[in-house]
């Protein structure tokens, strides 16, 4: 932290405190202006390519008027038609659905271990927990793949590599969110659970998983969105077109004269994702309030 | 009590053996092929796994590529840390009045604003270039725009190995993980201090270099490391920007050499100097968290 400022004029100080409505945040039309011209360039460009997604034409550029042409109607390059951009979209909310449905369970258990249990075991995986969080991700892809190409590990590359490596890689998000409400909710409440009969387990079960259900869900959420998105690993971990996802259809087709149906599956995918999101944040207000912790998923995200 | 105690370890259990197989078993794996031999004939890697029997052959390979007589690595290397630096640079200037915006003057639309900052994380990083790759074409909006609607000549093959594309995707793809941490770090100062430093004589400058700015160092680091770190081994963006060698990076390095057959020795070399050179902050980061969660 910087020094102590130093009081030069005694009297410009004063004048200070006499004009005290003055220092209140003033507008700022300048910062207001570069706020808004970033968010038109983070967020137009993406909405354009929405937009696209609806053209009658095959361009991606001249709009032809709309149409849900390449997501129905057409019959080879539709994504309803068109078998290997069917396969990316669903094959990568299965990826969502199944990793989420492992990772989080696994997480909690992990945080709450990792909360309440002393010693070095418990302070290593800790760390690797962390590491986890920033190890480049295509080192860990990288990995995976050679330990599938050179040991003689009981799966292969494909949906499963996928999974496990996408686990792995998304495990510290419920763990960190849920340490951070562990941390909140302190260790009273199971106490008080133990003193009035209840065995350790069933403590858990009945007093402290209840009010870790708003973190849970956060960070099912969030793991969710993510896996949607992931690129890095799904590309090295998978073994042919069935396991084909969004992002790695666009990364192999977006730059040989693609359709709008490649829009198409992106925005399907963009949907599914703020869908979870809006839904995650609807019944996180509704669910959360009077916990005491507003903003934690937000709060967590940014911490991140 | 002593159930209680029991009970710990095996709730941890399957996560810690899950983290001991899928995390460090591939780091271990990397580091015997980056350690390994090279096969004499089809020169391709063959991990070593004891520790004891490790050679430096392959990354003598690398090391060779970097700076010897033919070294082909050394420009992708170089390129990598000028895109990053200018990047990186270009994100703090973009984020830090967004953000400081966000956190102070927002007001009523502070909701709405951070909102909108945080939609990019939840529209995948392919869309997000998809979308430009659309826009940069060669009939796309950017060209009719600057060339007035086709009036005046001015189109321009943006996609084709221009390096300007490329840093200018790498900005747009990672300035969102610089704006959040930066928020959380400035929302953090409260105002009554800002009206301190005023009302002990400080001019808004003043307010800025020796109040704000000291206190947003921590958010300010940690953006950078989130920026840095995934641009290190990006390749994709290259890939969809531009796709050629001229502007290819160190992530284009090691995903070259994992496609291609008999390479993958060289890939990890590759990856575990990238790790070792990268460590430095990823240590400091991982430590300085685990000290503000201890703080908290």
């Amino acid at each position: 932290m910087s020094g102590p400022i130093t009081v030069t004029d005694e009297a410009n100080s004063l004048s200070h405190v006499h004009s005290a409505p003055d220092n209140a945040p003033r507008k700022s039309y300048t910062l207001a202006t570069i706020t808004f011209i970033y968010l038109l360039w983070s967020l137009v460009p993406v909405a354009i390519a929405v937009l696209f997604s609806f053209n009658s034409g095959r361009s991606r550029s001249v709009w032809q008027g709309f149409s849900l042409r390449w997501y129905i109607w057409d019959p080879e390059g539709s994504v309803l038609h068109n078998e290997s951009l069917r396969s990316a979209v669903v094959h990568t909310l299965v990826l969502g659905v199944i990793t989420t449905a492992i990772v989080v369970p696994l997480g909690v258990l992990f945080a709450l271990a990792l909360d309440r249990w002393r010693g070095r075991v418990p302070s290593g995986a800790s760390f690797a927990v962390l590491l986890s969080f920033v190890v480049p991700e295509i080192a860990l892809a990288i990995g995976l793949l050679f330990m599938i190409t050179w040991l003689a590990t009981p799966f292969e590359l494909g949906t499963t590599a996928q999974v496990i490596g996408l686990i792995t890689f998304q495990l510290s998000y419920p763990v960190v969110i849920v340490r951070a409400r562990l941390l909140t909710i302190g260790t009273h409440y199971e106490e008080a659970a133990r003193d009035l009969g209840a065995s350790p387990l069933g403590a858990v079960r009945r007093v402290l998983l209840p009010m870790l259900y708003p973190a849970i869900f956060v960070s099912a959420i969030l793991v969710f969105a993510d896996v949607l998105d992931n690129f890095v690993l799904v590309r090295y971990l998978s073994a042919n077109a069935a396991s084909e996802t969004t992002s790695m259809k666009i990364y192999n087709t977006a730059r040989a004269a693609p359709t709008p149906a490649l829009n198409a599956i992106a925005t399907l995918i963009l949907l599914a994702s703020f869908a979870v999101v809006i839904l995650g944040y609807l019944a996180y207000r509704k669910w959360g309030r009077g916990q005491g912790e507003e903003g934690t998923g937000l709060g967590s995200m940014a911490a991140m | 009590m002593r159930r209680s105690r029991l009970l710990w370890p095996v709730l941890g259990m399957p996560a810690i053996a899950w983290m001991a197989v899928f995390f460090l078993i591939p780091l271990y794996v990397v580091l015997c092929v980056a350690f390994g031999k090279v096969d004499p004939v089809f020169r391709s890697a063959i991990p070593v796994w004891n520790p004891l029997e490790w050679s430096f052959t392959q990354l003598a390979i690398v090391v060779d590529r970097l700076v010897g007589p033919d070294n082909f690595y050394l420009p992708p290397v170089l390129r990598t840390i000028a895109y990053v630096v200018i990047a990186v640079a270009a994100c703090l200037l973009i984020a830090f009045p967004v953000a400081w915006f966000t956190a102070r003057h927002a007001g009523s639309h502070k909701a709405l604003v951070l909102t909108l900052l945080v939609a990019p994380f939840w529209i995948s990083y392919m869309m997000r270039m998809l979308a430009w790759v659309n826009l940069l074409q060669n009939d796309g909006w950017v060209n009719k725009v600057i060339s007035l609607n086709g009036l005046l000549p001015t189109e321009q093959a943006w996609l084709s190995g221009r390096p300007t594309t490329v840093i200018l995707g790498l900005i747009y793809g990672y300035v969102p993980y610089m704006i959040l941490p930066l928020f959380a770090a400035l929302d953090r100062i409260s105002p009554s201090l800002l009206e301190a430093a005023r009302d002990l004589g400080a001019g808004g400058f003043d307010v800025f270099r020796r109040v704000i700015l000291p206190m947003s160092i921590p958010g300010v680091a940690a953006g950078m490391l989130l920026v840095c770190l995934p641009m290190m081994g990006d390749y994709f963006t290259n890939d969809l920007l531009s796709g050629s060698p001229g502007t290819s990076m160190i992530g284009n390095l090691i995903n070259n050499s994992i496609t291609t057959p008999g390479q993958s020795g060289q890939a990890a070399a590759l990856l575990l100097i990238v790790l070792v050179v990268l460590s430095v902050p990823m240590i400091w980061y991982t430590r300085s968290t685990a000290r503000s969660e201890v703080r908290s």
